[in-house]
């Protein structure tokens, strides 16, 4: 079973991811029309890049924006568990042994104390925002069991990471298995679920950002206070 | 597929089909008409297809459903926090909902959906600014209007509205004789206090041509008179259009594209005729944003720019005030507290933040001017925006949603609000006459007139 995940599943779903994501950005901004959004995406791109560029960056800054700044615990839990769900995958030792075997290169690699405090606090967080979205009305009113699912899917990882590290269970290689198909899972998933917004999320900001750069005042010399 | 008499998908393109919804008293008829209108599933699903592309799309599915929208809005503000106030809520279910089931929807769903359109988001886009993905509903309210509009479910005042622009090019119906001829009336009418005002009409190449909104031909002619005034106190070379000379767009407000072009194309050929360096619009939000913002893509301009350089009145004013052209006399400057409403549709919506401040600071002692909390790009729609303000079956909601702005302007200690917008004006008069909270209300021109340190040529002789 470990040889198949991390053999053929991995490759397929690696590949399924990384395609799916490619076609996906790359439809996004083809899909832009200038008329329709009436934006004139081509005919400013210093003023589009700008205003892209600068929605991109003040949303990934905690507290970076009015938004950010005015719900202090959202923010809180939003980026608890976004910085240990970026980082984590990318940066853990153990991924990138796996990475450098499979693939012939790592990347630089977290300490595994850090690791550990990104995961948990990712996982605490994950468990606050499902709790918001049972607890809050304006919240709850748009939550269906898409929501939970795709949440379950983004903790599954981490949670059976965690089993795995801590020899939970006392069966290593099960919670190991179950760690690598959950991750698995999850790229999949990506490009075809609401999961799409860990890649759109740049594309949309970007078009939001080009339409305040060039239509809604960034032309005019008046910087969008985000 | 039954249509009515005067709910139906035909919009009114006819001066007889424009009266025929005017008589029909608060659209009464109308609106009993509109409850048997069948939905054209098909054109809905095909309307979609061809112009719901990847960024509305995008916007609907990444949606995370997250709530942050929901303290941006002031319908969620003003009712309790209700939930269905909620911008992604609102949008989710009726949009989002149209596309889900490929335009597969019932009458009362497109009831329900006209309703959240225009009485529970005036389109003002501040939700926008708040949301982590970007995501602007109050576009896609717009263009959930113009699919609305298609069917038919659409307001009967705004009906009659984008009709009066497919008719008479204006918001009302003023032709271009009663408005040539309302403007030189008026001017003659201020002659006495102003030696040497006249109105020049189709003067070409003038340094300004100026469009105003209909209504203050119809119903506020001091206010095209104001504006003859400080122009002609500034020694500007200016001229109005006997033809494309109505800013406003009650179509955008509608949701009816192609009478947004017809309109817009109006004024871009004037001001291809008359070939001005500037146009200038008089102080209305939704006008400039129709005309000098949205207006050049509906016309098809891929610059996104009007024929000629196109700016706001407040933009005019305050350079008129920063390089002398116009002079204020100090001692007559406001010396009381007062406040200022930003228009979403020229501050949120084309960044001019700046301008009606560089106004205030000549006009208002120092330390009077006591800004809204939240102000500039962040503050709050007067309540009555997106067309809002007209609509009779929807004015309980406004209602609601002005408390917003009541609140806002009482939290300054103002008794008097600069209102730069005459949607905002119209708000903050209404708010005043059902809240009662003791203030007064103004666009710039008639304060700025009062103040003015008048050369000595310029004056009447005694």
């Amino acid at each position: 079973m470990h040889d198949l995940l991390t053999g053929f599943f991995f490759w397929t779903a690696m590949g399924v991811c990384l395609v799916g994501v490619i076609v996906r950005f790359v439809s996004y901004f083809k899909g832009l029309d200038w008329k329709l959004d009436r934006v004139a995406y081509t005919v400013y791109p210093a003023a589009g890049l700008k205003g892209a560029l600068v929605s991109i960056y003040r949303w990934l800054i905690p507290f970076g924006t009015h938004g950010w700044r005015t719900q202090p615990v959202i923010t809180l839990l939003f980026f608890g568990f976004h910085i240990g769900a970026v980082l984590v995958p990318i940066f853990l030792l153990g991924h990138n042994v796996f990475l450098r075997d499979k693939l012939g290169f790592s990347f630089f690699t977290l300490n595994p104390f850090a690791a550990d405090v990104l995961t948990w606090t990712a996982l605490i967080c994950a468990l606050f925002l499902i709790a918001r979205r049972l607890l809050l009305p304006h919240v709850r009113i748009m939550t269906t069991m898409y929501d939970y699912t795709l949440l379950l899917i983004s903790v599954a990882p981490f949670a059976t990471g965690l089993l795995a590290r801590y020899h939970t269970g006392g069966d290593y290689s099960f919670w190991l298995n179950m760690h690598i198909f959950y991750g698995e899972l999850l790229l999949i998933a990506i490009p075809f679920t609401r999961l799409s917004h860990i890649f759109l999320f740049f594309a949309s900001r970007a078009q939001l950002g080009m339409d305040f750069g060039i239509k809604r005042g960034g032309r005019k010399g008046t910087n969008m206070a985000w | 597929m039954p249509q009515g008499t005067l709910c139906n998908q035909t919009p009114a393109n006819t001066a007889e089909a424009v009266n025929a919804l005017l008589s029909d008293t608060s659209g009464n008829t109308y609106y009993q008409e509109m409850k048997n209108l069948d939905v054209d599933s098909d054109l809905l699903w095909t309307t979609i297809q061809k112009s719901c592309k990847s960024r509305i799309k995008t916007w609907l599915e990444i949606c995370a459903r997250c709530g942050m929208c929901a303290d941006a809005c002031l319908f969620f503000h003003t009712s309790n926090k209700d939930p269905r106030q909620v911008p992604a809520y609102k949008i989710q279910s009726t949009l989002g909902e149209l596309i889900r089931k490929k335009g597969k929807v019932d009458n009362q769903f497109m009831h329900d959906a006209m309703e959240t359109a225009w009485a529970k988001c005036t389109c003002c886009n501040r939700c926008a600014l708040y949301c982590p993905h970007g995501i602007d509903t109050g576009i896609m309210f717009g263009y959930l209007r113009g699919l609305l509009y298609q069917q038919g479910f659409v307001p009967w005042e705004l009906k009659i509205g984008a009709g009066m622009h497919r008719v008479y090019r204006a918001q009302m119906d003023v032709t271009s004789e009663d408005f040539v001829d309302t403007f030189e009336w008026i001017v003659e009418e201020y002659e006495d206090d102003f030696p040497g005002l006249t109105v020049p009409v189709d003067v070409k190449n003038a340094d300004i041509m100026y469009t105003v909104n209909a209504r203050e031909v119809k119903h506020y002619p001091e206010d095209l008179a104001e504006a003859a005034v400080l122009f002609h106190m500034a020694g500007e070379n200016w001229t109005i259009s006997s033809t494309g000379w109505e800013q406003t767009s009650l179509a955008m407000f509608a949701g009816d594209w192609e009478a947004c072009k017809m309109q817009v194309e109006s004024v871009y050929h004037a001001m291809e005729s008359l070939t001005p360096a500037r146009m200038v619009g008089t102080e209305c939000g939704h006008a400039h944003r129709a005309t000098v913002v949205e207006g050049p893509y509906w016309a098809g301009r891929k610059n996104g720019m009007p024929p000629a350089e196109s700016i706001h009145y407040i933009e005019w004013l305050a350079q008129a005030l920063n390089t002398g052209k116009l002079k204020i006399d100090p001692a007559k400057r406001i010396n009381e507290l007062v406040t200022l409403q930003d228009s979403c549709n020229y501050v949120r919506n084309q960044g001019l933040k700046n301008a009606a401040r560089e106004i205030i600071s000549h006009i208002v002692q120092p330390g009077c001017f006591i800004e809204m909390a939240p102000n500039k790009e962040h503050n709050h729609c007067c309540g009555g925006g997106g067309g809002l303000n007209g609509l009779g079956i929807y004015r309980k909601q406004r209602n609601t949603a002005m408390m917003k702005k009541r609140d806002q302007i009482l939290a300054t200690g103002a008794k008097l609000v600069f209102a730069p917008c005459h949607n905002c004006w119209d708000a903050i008069r209404d708010l005043e006459e059902e809240y009662k909270i003791g203030i007064r209300w103004s666009f710039f021109k008639p304060i700025v007139i009062k103040m003015l340190d008048i050369p000595d040529h310029l004056k009447p002789e005694e």
